[in-house]
């Protein structure tokens, strides 16, 4: 099918009339037909006629258009504000919430002429790893209907992953986005913090939020970077720095660059099957000219804790503008895990117990950049794990509130120092259920992470394996 | 009776007059506007909206330090004040916590210095009005105050009683003003007061073991009246041998006596953290002398300059230095008279402002200037014309004259409107020194 194509081919598709946005619209809403009942992607699928006329009109202007992205279907996480499509982030208590603005990331997208076509699933405020803390009904695995798709962003994954679009957004504060995207064989790139607009993104913690693209390749996930990243006058947070043009420089080689495998990432922790994937790409990163060494790190045990100090106390505050005062339903809609956090929250920010937890996080923090950058500033890249476990069941991480920690082992530690990290998909394991790994980089290093990312696609074929859900 | 010293710390909030408001484009100027017309997603607090600090603002609030002597933070920040309150749209308010703006300070009264804690910058809330609709007693949220710039001047409780404190606020309204960053009109709320009031014995230095605030006091005279009711409430608890109960209360100016409306202030969490959607602020020593090179002539260098420079009196000079327009426009005059060129001493024109009291945002400085050479010239009338009616008037009415010298003083005034017939544009001080000159005359 069409929508299987990396985006440059449709873009060049698009423009020679090969194909028409419209009918590219038209397959995505076939197949969201036939597929989407077995996995539940989306909490809102944008109305097919309005879709199909937005379609239409970028046909009629596509000669004129520059963007590769222009008639290109994607879908965002619920936590994205879009001007006059229903915005729930997962939650009863924004069921009927319509935005009267658009996130800074859906105005852009929607000016190069991308087509929004829905809004997926997440756990609601983001507070999970695998969909199943949301008020619509957890999303489910392609590969595994009986498993979860991760979280919190699992539906955009399982949207991409079931070739539902070409792109998705997703919102990575611990691992969002690059969990489920390991655990649905695609790609995403988590953000350096202020590369992009957290403008018009329901903010779960403030400090780690990073809006980012996930997709089918490295290559099409640089693309999209190259849209939504940039300074935003509306977000103070948001660099200045100007975008590198990723997908130009993707091709360099990758000869020489260095890249840190941490021994005390790959313990007991870690799924025997994941440890065995990771350790034969980074074979294929030596056979294509990559200098990979052993390095420790060892604060990586650390990282749990000041995350689950860090998130729920910013969360406890940014949620409490939901009041149900003036819009939403009450406030005793909120799902037992966000409970749980905005109680740690409030407990961690009450005076008495700043100092010994917010504060204190907030100085392991620093140690954890400083070590980090240490570290960065020898290597390009550091390979780590994404997930501890292969794809739960359902009910595993929603009856166990540590081991739901515990997935974010890898990637919340990540978000605390604030450097960007690519997910790759690296192998399968027992059951046919994809395995990624993350390649971690130095502030503002996507460039280069793409580039290694890319070598790396370039030399395998696991981003190119399709569910059987979808291929039937 | 025990003698007691009251122990007064204020606390004031200031509304910024910048174009927009502190962390979205909306405009600041909310009086009087049709409710919840200028607002957005940031000073609603929707979700996914964040806040842009003004940079005006940040400004304004270190120019306002600045004049205070106040210590300019290197690096500064916002927090986030968590309450839960309807006209609170987020669930908390951007304020500033351990790291304000701009830290010491002082103003100096009539009753001694008054040191300044801290100045710090945070955002207005919207404005609640209760309400009867369809004949349901509602309450109903204007937004459009939601985000105004407001800065929160802390002094420390040196401020001994309700005149004193009167006098601290005056001045420090003045000096806003003079800045020119706030109207400050206490009518529109745009300056407000809350007092923190207790008693200690006289002689005693430390801090009494409880304080009474009292909040948004929107009048100085208020301030004052509320200062000394919560005065003699207190002295009365304390001759009990009782503690005054540590709590917030309003002014009721109606009663004419403060209402309790919370207690146990002391167990109020406001959970602060650094907010994060705002990155820490860096002032260097250029960017603070910048600021420092706009700062006006404040009101106290200016009228010691008055008094020295035109030879005012203190009072002339306080009335002329009032507002920074009234000096301003005192100034402009004396230019003016200058190129067009007057004999009019500045003690002259200074007269003329305050007791003629032009409308001086009306009336051009040389367009005063000839009218008040205009009105003087009538006087110059010759001392020998002057004289010579004078000696003709008081030739022909002997009677008076003799009633004069008999000590009826009277007479001197009808002799006045005689005189006054003949002359009747020039000055009357000036006719009656030449009568009452030329009565003594005779009389020797």
């Amino acid at each position: 099918m069409m929508i299987d194509l990396p985006i440059r081919s449709i873009a060049k598709k698009l423009r020679s009339k090969e194909m028409s946005s419209v009918e590219l619209i038209e397959e995505c809403y076939e197949r969201i037909e036939k597929v989407e009942p077995s996995i539940h992607a989306f909490i809102t699928l944008v109305d097919k006629k309005d879709a199909l006329s937005r379609a239409k009109a970028v046909d009629s202007r596509i000669s004129s258009t520059g963007s590769p992205l222009a008639g290109i279907p994607y879908v965002m996480k619920d936590a994205y504000l879009t001007r006059d499509v229903r915005t729930t982030a997962a939650s009863k208590i924004l069921d009927t919430f319509i935005p009267p603005y658009s996130a800074t990331v859906h105005q852009r997208l929607h000016d190069a002429g991308a087509i929004l076509i829905g809004k997926t699933n997440m756990d609601s405020w983001g507070h999970g790893a695998s969909t199943e803390n949301t008020d619509y009904g957890p999303t489910k695995n392609p590969w595994d209907t009986n498993r979860s798709a991760g979280g919190s962003g699992g539906g955009p994954a399982a949207a991409v992953s079931s070739r539902f679009c070409s792109f998705g957004i997703g919102e990575d504060t611990g691992g969002s986005i690059r969990n489920p995207a390991a655990w649905n064989n695609i790609t995403a790139m988590k953000v350096t913090y202020g590369r992009v607009s957290r403008y018009g993104a329901i903010a779960y913690a403030s400090s780690l939020d990073t809006m980012g693209p996930t997709a089918k390749t490295a290559a099409d996930c640089a693309l999209v970077l190259e849209t939504i990243a940039g300074h935003d006058p509306y977000d103070a947070t948001s660099s200045t720095r100007a975008v590198e043009p990723y997908s130009k420089e993707m091709t360099q080689s990758i000869k020489g660059r260095k890249i840190a495998f941490p021994t005390e990432f790959y313990g007991e922790a870690l799924d025997s099957e994941i440890r065995e994937a990771i350790r034969e790409a980074r074979e294929v990163f030596v056979s294509l000219g990559a200098i990979v060494e052993d390095v420790s790190l060892p604060l990586l045990e650390y990282g749990v804790p000041v995350y689950y100090i860090l998130a729920p106390s910013e969360t406890s505050s940014n949620l409490s503008r939901y009041d149900g005062i003036r819009y939403g339903g009450s406030r005793a809609l909120f799902t037992r895990e966000s409970k749980r956090r905005i109680m740690t929250g409030t407990y961690a920010l009450s005076s008495g117990y700043y100092e010994a937890y917010y504060k204190k996080a907030q100085k392991v923090r620093t140690v954890f950049i400083q070590e980090y950058q240490k570290l960065l500033s020898s290597y390009d890249a550091i390979l780590s794990p994404v997930t501890p476990m292969m794809p739960t069941e359902f009910g595993e991480l929603l009856d166990d509130p540590m081991k739901n920690m515990m997935a974010d082992l890898y990637t919340g530690i990540v978000n605390i120092v604030g450097t960007p990290s690519l997910s790759l998909p690296c192998g399968f394991g027992k059951g046919n259920l994809p395995i990624g790994m993350q390649l971690i980089g130095s502030m503002f290093s996507e460039g280069s992470l793409f580039t290694l990312g890319h070598a790396y696609q370039s030399k395998t074929d696991w981003h190119t394996h399709l569910p059987s859900i979808v291929k039937s | 009776m025990t003698n007691y010293e009251p122990v007064i710390g204020l606390e004031i909030h200031v509304e910024l007059k910048t174009a927009s408001k502190m962390f979205c484009g909306c405009p600041a100027d909310h009086f009087a506007k049709k409710p919840n017309t200028i607002t957005c997603p940031a000073c609603l607090g929707l979700p996914g909206a964040l806040p842009v600090p003004n940079k005006k603002a940040v400004e304004w609030t270190i120019m306002l330090g600045l004049a205070l002597g106040s210590t300019i933070a290197e690096v500064s920040k916002f927090d986030r004040k968590h309450y839960f309150y309807p006209d609170l749209p987020k669930g908390y308010q951007i304020s500033q916590y351990d790291q304000p703006l701009c830290r010491g300070g002082k103003i100096s009264t009539s009753f001694g210095d008054v040191r300044i804690h801290r100045v710090h910058l945070e955002e207005d809330t919207g404005k609640l009005q209760h309400a009867t609709v369809n004949g349901k007693k509602v309450t109903l949220v204007d937004f459009n105050r939601s985000g105004v710039p407001l800065v929160e001047i802390v002094t420390e409780p040196d401020i001994h009683s309700a005149e004193a404190a009167k006098e601290f606020l005056k001045t420090l309204h003045q000096i806003v003003r003079y800045l020119g960053i706030s109207d400050a009109d206490m009518e529109k709320g745009s300056m407000r007061l809350e007092p923190n009031i207790s008693l200690r014995k006289v002689g005693e230095t430390g801090l009494p073991p409880y304080k009474v605030e009292v909040k948004n006091i929107n009048s100085f005279r208020f301030a004052a009246a509320a200062i000394n009711y919560e005065v003699k409430r207190h002295a009365n608890i304390l001759n009990e041998g009782k503690i005054p109960v540590q709590e917030t209360r309003g002014w009721d100016e109606a009663r004419g006596s403060t209402v309790s409306q919370r207690s146990k202030e002391g167990a109020a969490d406001y959970r602060y953290f650094p907010e994060p959607d705002i990155p820490p602020m860096r002032c260097t020593k250029s960017e603070t002398d910048a600021i420092y090179k706009t700062i006006p002539e404040l009101p106290k260098v200016k009228l010691k300059r008055f008094q020295t420079q035109y030879k005012l009196s203190l009072s002339d000079a306080i009335q002329l230095t009032d507002t920074g327009e009234m000096a301003d426009y005192f100034e402009q005059t004396l230019k003016a008279a200058a190129v067009l060129d007057t004999p009019f001493s500045a003690k002259e024109f200074a007269n003329w402002i305050i007791n003629k009291k032009p409308d001086i945002n009306d009336t051009k400085p040389a367009s005063l200037v000839e009218s008040m050479r205009e009105a003087k010239s009538v006087v110059a009338v010759s001392k020998d014309a002057l004289s010579e009616i004078i000696a003709k008037v008081l030739l022909e009415n002997a009677k008076a004259v003799s009633d004069y010298r008999a000590g009826r003083q009277q007479s001197a005034m009808f002799l006045m409107g005689l005189v006054r017939r003949e002359l009747p544009k020039a000055d009357t001080k000036i006719i009656l020194d030449a009568l009452k000159k030329a009565l003594e005359d005779i009389q020797k």
